[in-house]
């Protein structure tokens, strides 16, 4: 493989996970903490509404679980790449 | 009382003098350690921050006077609704960790606009960069010195000027002295006093009302009185009673929460005093991981205001409503001085009457007293109390100190190094660096003595305006090579006018006003950063359809930002 078709498919998987984190960015702020917000309302955990729940608390802890689980799988895609120097 | 019995002696205003002037003493000893002799370590703190001192630093940095003394306070008052600050300003981190901070660190600059100078091959590109950043941060950093004189009168009972003032010197001092580097380990600092001072009172309350001790959970929990009641059932029921809406439901339309949000997620992931941090340390990988610390750090927070909110909210309604004026508490009669509450007992009835329906309601609460006046209201002891006052100056000042870097590192640098005197030397850029942030420091001060009217309703402008400008030049920068200058300039400049246009229509009622039955889809101004954004990505990729491709060499640097090895020194 050369160089270029190298940086090729590191870029092309790094795009991939980029996807798939920001999707579940937007599910858990956008989707459950407003757009259906209603519904899970319905749903309760403790004192806490669920949709309430994820527009005040959730959303935030799964942002932080995102950007470690970006950072892990980032790390481990220099290794495989040879960019990790 | 029984606390203050105990410790009448000594009292608040003591307490204050002394955590204020400990801190205050750290920072001064942090600048004189970490002065600046390179413009490297003054613009980028030499480069080898380590990730966890830079998340620190972020953190601090990000946090200000809004995030620590109004944020809660504002949810307090709006309920759900009080979720757009909180998603948007966490939810910017995700952007920046995952599409901004890697990139940026190994495209290896000093400042934002040399990036978009640099990108875009062009110095036009480059002025456009450097007049977003120096409106987005004077917006930013008159508010922030604002807070520090609010927060001097109310505690240590000075003049509000002289606050200002005494905040000014400080800040002067470790920012024109260590630049970056002064600035990254006193906000470490900084972010230790002020994460202490937040939590110490959250946890206690939290304690008090629910018998937890972690306050994130203690609003979802059962009353500590054994009713078995739900805390925020409880506060729903206080709130109907009231007039008010469910605390838990809110009162925006839900068109209007997803723009808000979404624009100050945007405008976060764009802002240039956030951006600049991961210049800082030494490898793309620490960009990254510096991002996911900052982002934990500042969860830390965030996730215990919306509790906060909740506690102060119940506990005021609790004092206050219905009960005899002649009653009440110290701490309500010390803020009706400063005139952030108002009570006007319209039928004479000597009775605090507070509820929904302005003709009737008699007490008017500012938004911005419920976190520092929270302590008071929940009966905790006076150290407590002051130490809220040490960490609202420890969120201004370091705040402050980011913003003020940035101003002066787009004029020495961007604007006097790359296209004024391009053979200035090292020395020579250094001393203009120190000269511009005294400038601005000057600046900062004159109007948070004489802050203009439209202050507050400028801060939602800070984000909307890095959300049409900075955000959709560095994506489209980094994410798609074949965009040249005449696109992301074009972007740039309809973006920023759009987001003008709108908020300086429905806030100062320019171009002809309007209300809110006027609002572009319902879309509030602070909302508006979204569709600004939209429009300056469509405007990009259209105007670069119709112009020549960017050179070779510029595609080339594009591929080569995109792996993370071999990031080099920042240079200039």
């Amino acid at each position: 493989m050369t160089e270029k078709d190298n940086a090729k498919a590191y870029w092309k998987e790094n795009i991939r996970y980029v996807l798939i984190l920001l999707a579940i960015w937007f599910l858990v702020s956008f989707a459950a903490g407003i757009l259906f917000k209603d519904e899970l309302n319905t749903i309760r955990i403790g004192g806490f509404k669920l949709g309430f729940w994820f527009a005040q608390q959730g959303s935030m802890y799964v942002f932080v679980v995102l950007i470690f689980v970006y950072v892990r799988l980032m790390n481990k895609l220099d290794k495989k790449y040879g960019y990790d120097a | 009382m029984m606390h203050s019995l105990l410790v009448e002696g000594f009292g608040v205003q003591n307490w204050t003098y002394v955590l204020v002037g400990i801190t205050f003493t750290i920072y001064i000893g942090i600048a004189i350690w970490a002065r600046a002799g390179s413009t490297k370590e003054f613009y980028v703190a030499g480069g080898g921050v380590s990730p966890l001192a830079n998340g620190m630093a972020t953190a601090a940095d990000w946090m200000s006077a809004a995030s620590f003394i109004s944020m809660a306070g504002i949810i307090s008052f709006d309920g759900y609704d009080g979720a757009v600050y909180l998603m948007g300003w966490t939810g910017g981190y995700v952007l920046l960790a995952l599409l901004l901070a890697p990139y940026l660190r190994k495209f290896g600059k000093f400042t934002v606009p040399d990036f978009i100078g640099d990108r875009y091959y062009s110095n036009t590109a480059r002025l456009v960069g450097v007049i977003c950043a120096l409106i987005v941060s004077f917006t930013y950093v008159a508010g922030q010195m604002r807070g520090v004189g609010l927060v001097f009168s109310r505690f240590l009972e000075v003049d509000i000027n002289t606050g200002v003032i005494i905040g000014m010197i400080i800040v002067l001092f470790y920012a024109v002295l260590g630049g970056m580097k002064g600035i990254t380990y006193t906000q470490v600092a900084q972010y230790c006093v002020l994460i202490f001072a937040f939590m110490v009172p959250a946890i206690f309350i939290s304690i008090q009302m629910t018998g937890n001790p972690i306050p994130q959970l203690g609003f979802g929990s059962q009353l500590a009185d054994g009713s078995g009641t739900y805390l925020l059932d409880k506060l729903d029921g206080l709130s109907t009673d009231l007039g008010f809406n469910e605390y838990t439901e809110g009162s925006k339309s839900t068109i209007d929460i997803f723009a808000i949000t979404l624009a100050l997620m945007v405008g976060t992931a764009g802002l240039p005093h956030v951006i600049v941090r991961f210049f800082t340390v030494k490898k793309v990988k620490d960009a990254r991981k510096s991002a996911g610390l900052a982002l934990l750090l500042i969860v830390i927070l965030y996730t215990a205001a919306p509790a906060v909110s909740v506690f102060a909210r119940t506990n005021m309604i609790e004092t206050v409503s219905n009960q005899p004026y002649a009653n009440m508490p110290e701490w309500f009669k010390k803020w009706e001085t400063t005139g952030l509450i108002v009570f006007n007992d319209k039928n004479n009835d000597g009775l605090i009457n507070y509820v929904a329906d302005e003709a009737k309601n008699e007490l008017v609460v500012d938004k911005d007293i419920m976190v520092l006046a929270n302590p008071e209201i929940a009966q905790l002891p006076d150290w407590v109390i002051a130490l809220v006052a040490a960490g609202a100056l420890a969120a201004a000042l370091s705040t402050a100190a980011g913003l003020l870097l940035v101003i002066s590192a787009s004029v020495s640098h961007d604007l006097i190094k790359k296209m004024i005197n391009p053979n200035i030397s090292e020395k020579g850029e250094l001393i203009a660096a120190r000269l511009a942030a005294v400038v601005a420091v000057c600046v900062a001060g004159y109007f948070g003595i004489n802050p203009p009217g439209f202050v507050a309703a400028t801060v939602a402008l800070a984000f909307g305006l890095a959300a049409a400008s900075f955000f959709p030049a560095i994506i489209l920068g980094i994410f798609y090579k074949k965009m040249n200058k005449e696109g992301a300039i074009a972007g740039m400049v309809v973006g920023i006018l759009s987001m003008l246009f709108y908020m300086t229509k429905f806030k100062f009622g320019w171009f002809g006003g309007g209300t809110k039955a006027d609002w572009w889809f319902g879309i509030s101004p602070e909302g508006f950063g979204t569709v600004a954004m939209i429009i300056n990505f469509i405007v990009s990729v259209v105007i670069m359809k119709f112009t020549p491709e960017p050179p070779l060499d510029v595609q080339e640097i594009v591929e080569n930002i995109r792996i993370p090895s071999g990031a080099g020194e920042a240079t200039h």
